[in-house]
């Protein structure tokens, strides 16, 4: 039972990370309102840094700027500092960029909703598309003969 | 219809707080070569202090602070200064982005240094500009002739 | 329908969860993204290299520097978007 214990606290960071990232997963695929995606979009998204910066740390580590910089002017500093332990500066960079990103895709999500609530009156998955089936008769009915081959198939 | 006005203690507040964010946003740009900070994170603190004055002021006061047509122009020299960079870098015949390759001062890494400054400030303004076009954009629209009236 | 999306998504923990024990442990210097040799010639050579004391701003500006632009660029273009998706026309 220790044994257990020990595994889980020694790799708590990937079990947080895996609940945040099953609650963006979950939020993603079941909800109907298109704004609940996008959140659970973003959740999972947070799994994912909180993944590679947990990556990142060190233990006893500082953050990757180097103690007592500049150049020559501090030598005594730099000389102490080669024993001064630094976290992985690698992964820092890369979320950085990778939050740029997410913000990109949430906004233009966003935007996205917005005008879909401007044509269709609701941002509410089942309502759109019965409203775009009441709109183009067509479109049920190659959704009704795509069902219809899908189930001839099987 | 008319708009809620917000109570005199958050407008001074706010009024005496934004030029404190937009110093802080300036200091964290500056600083990302040697600490905490840089071109990203600076340039989404001086968007949000905007966008707290837009919030508090009303979107059209906002507006009048920080232009479309301004938010265009900055959006698009942000991204310029770092392209520019880049090909300056080639011009002077290193590789695209090479800085020590640019011939402005003797010591090579101190050229990289200034040159990453330059970088970030190109990153911080692109950042702000589009932070701040983004929160106008999708914030509701304001019935903009009553604004005039008041 | 509820039950089936509850059931993938707890399908996918648990196989993450699996997968997560061969992953080094919380803080671990030994792990293998930290001792590669990458990292150490990052922390080692940045400074002399780009001038710049912030490690990851060496990183983001010089060494991925054209990984930056793409994600300035990236931005700028989310924002031309939004501006196109919902600016109502002026004229």
């Amino acid at each position: 039972m220790s044994g257990i214990i020990d595994v889980v606290y020694a790799e708590y960071n990937y079990w947080i990370y895996v609940t945040l990232m099953m609650i963006g997963f979950y939020a993603m695929i079941a909800k109907k309102n298109l704004i609940k995606k996008i959140i659970g979009a973003n959740i999972f998204q947070t799994a994912i840094f909180l993944f590679y910066i947990s990556l990142a740390d060190v233990t006893g580590g500082t953050a990757p700027i180097l103690v007592g910089g500049h150049g020559g002017e501090h030598a005594e500093h730099v000389e102490h500092a080669a024993e001064v332990i630094y976290t992985n500066p690698v992964p820092h960079c890369l979320i950085l960029t990778a939050i740029v990103v997410a913000v990109s895709t949430t906004a233009v999500a966003l935007a996205l909703i917005i005008r879909i609530y401007n044509e269709y009156g609701s941002i509410e998955e089942d309502v759109i598309l019965a409203a775009r089936r009441e709109l183009q008769p067509e479109f049920s009915e190659h959704a009704r003969q795509k069902g219809v081959a899908e189930v001839g198939e099987q | 219809m008319s708009r809620i006005q917000e109570s005199v203690i958050i407008r001074t507040v706010v009024r005496i707080m934004v030029p404190f964010i937009q110093l802080f946003a300036l200091y964290v740009i500056m600083h990302g070569a040697s600490g905490p900070g840089g071109g990203f994170q600076g340039g989404v603190i001086f968007g949000a202090a905007i966008i707290l004055y837009a919030m508090i002021y009303g979107i059209a006061e906002g507006k009048r602070k920080m232009s479309d047509a301004l938010d265009k122009i900055l959006a698009s020299t942000g991204l310029t200064i770092f392209a520019a960079t880049g090909l300056a870098c080639i011009v002077c015949g290193g590789m695209f982005l090479q800085y020590n390759a640019v011939p402005l001062l003797p010591d090579p890494a101190l050229v990289s240094k200034y040159l990453i400054d330059l970088v970030e400030i190109g990153i911080g303004i692109t950042v702000l500009a589009v932070m701040i076009s983004l929160f106008f954009d999708i914030s509701p629209p304001e019935s903009e002739s009553e604004e005039v009236e008041e | 329908m509820k039950t089936l999306a509850l059931f993938v998504v707890v399908i996918t923990g648990a196989m993450l969860i699996y997968a997560g024990q061969d992953l080094p442990a919380f803080g671990d210097i030994n792990s293998p993204s930290y001792q590669a040799p990458m990292t150490q010639y990052f922390i080692e050579n940045s400074e002399t290299e780009s001038g710049v004391t912030n490690i990851v701003t060496a990183l983001l500006a010089s060494y991925r520097g054209y990984d930056t632009l793409g994600e300035t660029a990236v931005i700028f273009t989310a924002g031309m978007a939004v501006m196109l998706l919902l600016r109502r026309r002026e004229r």
